[in-house]
């Protein structure tokens, strides 16, 4: 047995701290999820086709004034970035299950929240690509400025919350078969909080409302992030085990 | 090496495994045979960390699972009949991934060794979707030996391939995935495993129905003792 050991060609793992094993597993899973969409460009684009639909479809389907514009912009933009986010992360998680891919992330010997925290900061890269290219074209058809600092921060921390739930209920949903259906299913009541903290504060930012009134919606935000993320660093291990 | 005692696995009301004790040395190949349904799969996805035990005791490489699961991970190599590999990177950007996530130390080294080992470097700049099933299941082995494990899992290995991808992979097997280490390898293919494999395990309802060694079968063959061992336990 010795014998047959040593005719193999003998290998060193990194010996490293065990933050720097996780920084390093998440950035993996961050590269490799980036190369493969560079390459199939699946996800982005069918993400970017479907929002830009959905904005279209609102803005034919609202006889909007002005006034009436500036009022529902906000919704609109949430339910435009909401559909397509829940149409990327069934994609994202999919092509995870495809090849059996999960089972071999899973069969590496790394914190498995690392893996996790890889997926949803991939799923929020692509979900802020789509945004930003979204709001120029929402600007022009509705006429309205988006371009506030306040407004791109309420979107930024909205994808966080957003992006934190829905990759862990990407993650159960994906083992079973109706995965398609039961994710929007599991996610838009648990959203809810979010997406309507995040509506209210992008309508006051869009109205110059006082600050004020828009702080305890933009509080209600980072509070939500914060407790999904820690909610998936804790249950994320559980979720994925059968 | 591996050490599993009254192994009891539910699945709501279902008991797929129940009170299953199994050995296996260093060094030793084990094929598990069984019937569709007899809980080989189930086994072995406990024995790889990737399904809980509901009861029962585990050790694997000296560390129990699931307690010590990542120190058990670090020495374990899987392959399945799915690839568990990335269609949209090539063969050397998957090795790549899995050389970071095991955080080995010299990555295009050892990825260039497996390459050879696998004989995939020609196509090494290849998107795996346009490999062939013989091709994937040859990186996936490659993928799965990358860390250099001391235990391989082998899930159905031949599933879908056709005779000479079958007759390439039983070379790979032979020459590198099972050498000097310890393996279980389930399949419905007697005669593919039966030039490979030191003992064989029959698994039916859930537990060991029969285990012999290669020198033990009986003279007519692994297929008289297969169908004896299931004989006996129906």
């Amino acid at each position: 047995m010795t014998r047959l050991r040593a005719e193999r060609a003998p290998f060193k793992t990194r010996q490293a701290s065990p933050a720097a094993a996780f920084l390093r597993a998440v950035s993996a899973v961050v590269w490799k999820d980036l190369a493969a969409e560079l390459r199939s460009r699946e996800l982005v684009s069918a993400m970017l086709v479907f929002a830009l639909l959905v904005i279209l479809i609102f803005n034919f389907a609202l006889e909007l004034n002005v006034k009436a514009r500036s009022e529902v912009s906000a919704g609109v933009l949430w339910v435009t970035f909401a559909f397509a986010g829940t149409l990327g992360l069934n994609r994202s998680m999919a092509s995870e299950k495809d090849r059996g891919c999960l089972d071999g992330l899973l069969l590496t010997p790394v914190d498995r929240s690392a893996i996790y925290f890889g997926k949803a900061i991939g799923n929020l890269i692509f979900m802020l690509g789509v945004e930003a290219i979204v709001l120029p074209l929402f600007t022009i058809l509705y006429s309205i400025n988006l371009f506030h600092p306040g407004l791109i921060l309420v979107t930024f921390l909205g994808s966080v919350g957003y992006i934190a739930i829905g990759t862990l209920l990407a993650s159960m949903a994906v083992q079973t078969r109706t995965r398609d259906i039961l994710l929007p299913i599991l996610l838009f009541p648990l959203a809810i909080p979010v997406l309507v903290a995040a509506v209210k504060a992008s309508a006051g930012y869009l109205a110059s409302s006082p600050m004020s009134e828009i702080a305890p919606w933009l509080n209600l935000i980072i509070a939500y992030d914060i407790i999904f993320i820690a909610v998936a660093f804790m249950v994320f291990d559980y979720i994925v085990e059968e | 090496m591996i050490h599993v005692r009254k192994l009891l696995k539910r699945f709501g009301l279902k008991t797929v495994l129940r009170g299953l004790d199994f050995e296996a040395a260093e060094g030793e190949f084990v094929a598990l045979l069984g019937p569709n349904g007899a809980g080989k799969t189930t086994f072995l996805r406990i024995l790889a960390s990737l399904s809980r035990p509901t009861l029962g005791e585990i050790r694997m490489a000296g560390y129990a699972l699931p307690d010590q699961a990542a120190a058990v991970r670090r020495r374990l190599g899987v392959v399945s009949h799915l690839p568990l590999l990335y269609g949209d990177l090539s063969a050397e950007e998957n090795l790549r991934f899995y050389a970071r996530m095991y955080s080995l130390a010299d990555p295009e080294k050892r990825i260039q060794e497996v390459l050879d080992l696998v004989g995939l470097t020609q196509r090494r700049r290849d998107l795996v979707r346009t490999f062939s099933r013989g091709m994937q299941q040859r990186l996936a082995i490659g993928r799965a030996i990358l860390h250099d494990p001391e235990i391989m899992l082998f899930d159905e290995p031949y599933t879908g391939l056709d005779q000479d991808a079958c007759a390439m992979l039983d070379q790979v097997l032979g020459q590198v995935a099972a050498r000097g280490r310890t393996v279980v390898m389930t399949s419905h293919d007697l005669t593919r495993v039966a030039p490979l494999a030191s003992r064989f395990d029959v698994l039916s309802r859930g537990v060991i129905a029969a285990s012999a060694s290669k020198e033990a079968l009986p003279q007519d063959g692994l297929l008289t003792f297969y169908r004896q061992a299931l004989e006996a336990e129906a």
